[in-house]
């Protein structure tokens, strides 16, 4: 079987028994970008050089036997271009920050180079992780492997195409409102929003921060599992990170869910969900319940005012945190003008996209004298009955199931001219990041054109465990489906 | 003309004396080539998260203690929208929805007596960098070594009615926070800026009138005359007339006078929301008790009680106490040389001398309590008379120099020496037969004559005392 | 519904330059998307405190340590325009 089809954790315990090295593991990552990529343009960056220096690095870590306990150990793995890379251009796929190479690593990023993993590229993404499709990048929109023609979800649409395609074993991703679990749907590979707090933001550029968290997207539960183990942890740097007893995820994966408690909440099925999206759902119910699980509908109170609240308050700290791109300290400035509000109209007008642009207005309208109360205030009041619906769903179910998206994925083009239309699209997965909650996307079949359907598990606060148990229970009783490209 | 009275109300900015910023570990030290006090947290870089400093909220608790304000002990940070280059990120972190310090108030002197002036509320925030014109091109540069400097603005009642009143609000305001060690407020250095808020209105009038706000004032002085300055402005307009327009005016000192400043591109429209990077800050009662009971002697108790212990006149006292630097320097120097009405004298004569000469605010005295008690005991053992101290105490005021080792090194120590003394004072006599002849005749004033005459033979090294009762001794063998 | 004027106002708040071809589109954009917000108004939020953090997280803090070492270089090497150690903007009119 090819290098590229193992999973992560397959790949890291070959190489520590020597069976593979780190280069060879690397060589056949870089050979399949090379010859993937130029289709489906999931990468902003390939930095081969970089990551051979590092295979030799790891390689004598591991030799050495440093890494015995490192899940990823010589693992390569791409990351979102939102997340910061010393030294490495980190451009958040926005002409903004086209040239933009931080001073500093994110935390996650040091997590990762002490555990022995080899960053083998930068991924695509919507311009500053505002988007649904992956179109909005500076660099072009990333195509869907399952379908040339189609949009491969966002904002991570980049690592989610790449994980599919084989161009990337793990992938690293961000959601703010639904970017890590809606890709990883559209392109059949599981990815896992955590609890917020749970991983350091320190080096994530922000969208929303009250929102914001990274996640890992792989092609197994058991490597977003490995990789949780790896990039979650308190972190000094970040005020908002709650600290936790145990950060073993992989440990908590069995395959026993017997009396696991599910509840499917009854709005998420029906009206505005696609037929065949709604019958991969209910199977993979079935089978959840096959394997001992208990599953039912119920009601999920005030979540259909999610995407309202959602869009309110991300596009309000948005407006505030992408307002620090003005052409002075960093990124792009506007080759012409006088004085200093050319520059900042300037840069700012020509150097954002639309969408990114659409939302800063948002933002800066909800907060504006007068409107505060009836959009900012209100949101979070909205965002509070959220918290209370899933705190007393979770009093009777240790997950709730749905779908991740209301359809498979899109053709490409067809979001762009509807922005509303696009964040309707945000329907099942903005509630999770309004009450702070985990989220996980996992593969459940294919519709009748062949494209994967993702059924999304939500766990209680800083409950990964009972969601990766049961995704990875879930997994156990199916093969991995690649995607047709990269037969 | 109608009789008008003036509504004031200040807002203080004060920088704290953390060692660190607010949000990340880069040192607040004032001064350094731009942008070497800076981090990727305080120069905004995209990912970057404040944590914030404790010291911050115990200052501001410990300034809001003394200024009788109420402790919010639920309190949280806003971020404050606004574009400028002096604000990398593009927005201020403050607080608006909740100030650590609310409903406060000091005592302040007036002529008519004691008057409290309010205080509305306190809140921390970040100070924004710095805009230097550059000389040789038409650019401005931004240096961000001062951006995240914690500072405190301590907002007050619009409770003052003068210039006078100002001021002795500021220098009240500024004596607390200096004893209390949370700012070293120097003006000169921008650690304590005062924007001042002010309108006129008929005397008796209910209302207040239409307010301008005058920015960023960093003297005294400048103060008192942009508070004259304005209320005559606004006056003149009413008389005229015409209406105040509520806007932001800029003082300028030199040609004493205030001007509208450009009004901005920007509507002063903040946008301010709830800070998501960082948490609320709850304080406990027993925090609060800690703050308490840690608060150092303020100004008013250290007056009481340099009178009582040390046994030193009340204006010495208060002068003495009206900077902490002086009254540091007084308690230490005491400590050490156990001669507290010394110490107090050299304080009152000397350094004020020295200070007003030289234009030195007491709070960059570089004079050390070890080198005022050294000098004092220097005269107390005899080791040199008061003329000599003098000239010393001027070198270790100017200089890094120790009084003992100087003394020594430049021979300025009395003579010691009875029998040259001696010989000295007989050769004045015999070259001063007239003066000697004066003193028989009954003239004790040409005693004095003789005595000075054998100083400036000794240079002034000699105890004036000693020399007396030889050249007495000399005279009445004569 | 955002008029014309709002839209210049929101715009110069957000420091946007709003080309005139496109301005109908953006209010037509934004009338569309706020309408659809102002669905939350049908849920009753009376007596709710509002949520600004999911998670009830309270004083956070770092010591009063100096921990940062000068790096000027490495914090001016992205800017745009730099000078004598300083970013550089055109003239501004006050300070």
């Amino acid at each position: 079987m090819e290098i590229t089809k193992w999973s992560a954790r397959e790949l890291s315990d070959k190489i520590k028994a020597g069976d593979i090295s780190v280069s060879e593991a690397v060589e056949a990552q870089l050979a399949q970008i090379e010859k993937k990529d130029a289709a489906y343009n999931c990468y902003t960056r390939v930095l081969p050089e970089e990551a051979r220096k590092r295979a030799k690095e790891v390689q004598r870590r591991i030799d050495s036997g440093e890494l015995e306990n490192s899940p990823l150990a010589g693992v390569p793995i791409a990351i979102k271009d939102n997340i910061c890379t010393k030294g490495i251009l980190t451009t958040c796929s926005s002409r903004m920050l086209k040239d933009f190479k931080p001073p500093y690593d994110a935390a996650v990023i040091e997590r990762l180079n002490a555990a022995g993993a080899v960053i083998i590229g930068k991924l695509n993404m919507d311009e500053f992780a505002m988007g649904s499709t992956t179109e909005t990048s500076w660099f072009g929109p990333t195509k869907n492997p399952w379908d040339i023609t189609r949009v491969p979800g966002g904002s991570s649409g980049g690592a989610a195409a790449a994980v599919a395609a084989g161009e990337a074993f793990l992938a690293l991703g961000s959601d703010t409102g639904g970017s890590i679990r809606q890709p990883s749907s559209f392109c059949g590979v599981t990815g896992i929003k955590p609890t917020y707090g749970t991983v350091s933001r320190y080096g994530l550029i922000a969208y929303a921060s009250s929102l914001d968290q990274i996640g890992p997207i792989a092609r197994t539960a058991e490597d977003c599992a490995a990789a949780l183990d790896v990039i979650s942890g308190a972190d000094k740097r970040d005020s908002t990170c709650i600290s936790q007893e145990s950060y073993a995820y992989s440990e908590a994966l069995t395959q026993d869910i017997k009396g696991m408690r599910i509840g499917i909440p009854s709005g998420y099925l029906g009206e505005g969900l696609d037929r065949e999206v709604e019958q991969g759902i209910l199977k993979a119910a079935d089978v959840l319940a096959s394997l001992g699980a208990v599953v039912e509908e119920f009601d999920l109170k005030a979540v259909d005012y999610a995407i309202p609240a959602y869009y309110v308050i991300a596009s309000a700290e948005a407006s505030s945190n992408l307002s620090r791109y003005d052409g002075v300290k960093y990124g792009w400035r506007i080759p012409e003008y006088e004085d200093l509000q050319d520059v900042y109209l300037g840069t700012r007008s020509k150097g954002f996209g639309s969408e990114v642009k659409r939302r800063m207005m948002i933002g800066a309208f909800v907060l504006s004298s007068g409107y505060y109360d009836a959009y900012y205030n209100k949101a979070l009041k909205v965002k509070a009955l959220i918290k209370q619906g899933f705190d007393e769903a979770f009093r009777a179910y240790d997950c709730i199931l749905g779908p991740a998206a209301p359809t498979t994925a899109m053709k490409l083009g067809e979001s762009l001219s509807d922005p509303l239309k696009m964040y309707l699209g945000d329907i099942y997965t903005v509630s999770v990041n309004l009450a702070g909650l985990p989220g996980i996307s996992v593969p459940c079949g294919l519709d009748s054109r062949g494209l994967p359907i993702g059924m999304q598990l939500i766990g209680r606060a800083f409950g990964e465990k009972d969601i990766l148990r049961a995704a990875y229970a879930y997994e156990r009783t199916r093969e991995y489906m690649f995607a047709p490209c990269t037969e | 003309m109608k009789v008008y009275e003036t509504v004031i109300g200040l807002e203080v900015h004060v920088e704290l004396a953390t060692k660190t910023k607010i949000f990340c570990g880069c040192s607040t030290k004032f001064g350094g080539a731009p942008n070497t006090h800076c981090c990727p947290v305080c120069t905004g870089m995209p990912g970057t998260l404040p944590v914030l400093n404790k010291k911050v909220v115990e200052y501001a608790m410990a300034a809001g203690l003394a200024l009788g304000c109420k402790i919010t002990q639920k309190c949280k940070f806003d971020r404050k929208n606004y574009f400028y280059p002096d604000l990398p990120k593009a927005y201020q972190v403050s607080q608006l929805y909740l100030p650590i310090c609310r409903d406060g108030g000091i005592e302040i002197e007036t002529p008519a007596g004691k008057k409290r002036i309010g205080i509305h509320e306190i809140h921390m925030e970040e100070d924004a960098g710095k805009l230097v014109h550059d000389p040789w091109e038409d650019v401005t540069l931004v240096d961000y070594n001062r951006c995240g400097v914690p500072l405190i603005e301590i907002v007050s009642e619009p409770d003052m009615r003068s210039a006078q009143e100002v001021i002795a609000y500021l220098e009240k305001l500024k004596l607390i926070l200096q004893y209390l060690g949370v700012s070293d407020c120097k003006m000169q250095e921008g650690s304590l800026r005062a924007d001042i808020n002010l309108s006129v209105r008929e005397m008796g009038a209910k209302e207040f009138g239409t307010r301008t706000e005058m920015k960023n004032m960093n003297s005294f002085k400048a103060i008192a005359r942009a508070v004259e300055g304005e209320r005559k402005r606004q006056i003149e307009l009413l008389e005229e007339g015409r209406k105040v327009i509520q806007e932001t005016r800029r003082w300028d000192d030199n040609k004493d006078m205030s001007f509208a400043m450009r009004s901005k591109e920007d509507a002063q429209d903040y946008r301010y929301f709830p800070e998501p990077d960082l948490v609320p800050v709850e304080i406990s009662d027993e925090w609060l008790e800690e703050i308490r009971s840690r608060q150092p002697e303020l100004r008013d108790e250290k007056m009481v009680r340099y009178e009582k212990e040390y046994g030193i006149p009340a204006y010495d006292a208060a002068i003495i106490t009206e900077s902490k630097r002086m009254a540091d320097l007084f308690e230490q120097a005491t400590q050490l040389c156990g001669k507290p009405k010394e110490v107090s004298n050299w304080l009152m004569v000397e350094t004020m001398r020295l200070m007003k000469e030289t234009q030195t605010e007491p709070e960059d005295l570089t004079v050390s309590p070890k080198k005022l008690a050294a000098l004092i005991l220097l005269v107390e053992k005899g080791t040199i008379n008061r003329t000599v101290a003098k000239k010393v105490y001027e070198k270790i005021f100017l200089e890094d120099v120790d009084p003992e080792e100087y003394v020594t090194q430049n021979g300025l120590g009395m003579v010691q020496d009875d029998s040259l003394l001696r010989s000295t004072a007989e050769a004045v006599l015999a070259d001063n037969p007239q003066s000697v002849a004066d003193y028989k005749g009954g003239k004790v004033k040409a005693m004095g004559y003789l005595v000075g005459q054998t100083m400036r033979a000794m240079k002034g090294k000699a105890d004036p005392a000693r020399v007396n009762e030889i050249i007495q001794a000399l005279l009445s063998k004569q | 519904m955002i008029s014309e004027d709002t839209i210049e106002y929101v715009a110069a708040l957000a420091k946007l330059k709003l080309e005139e071809d496109q301005k109908e589109k953006t209010i037509e954009d934004l009338n569309r998307i706020l309408t659809y917000i102002d669905t939350m108004n049908e849920l009753d939020t009376d007596g709710i405190e509002p949520m600004s953090h999911a998670f009830e997280l309270k004083n956070v803090f770092r010591e009063d340590v100096v921990t940062n070492e000068e790096d000027t270089e490495a914090l001016l090497a992205n800017a745009p325009v730099k000078k004598d150690g300083c970013f550089v903007v055109p003239k501004t009119v006050e300070t």
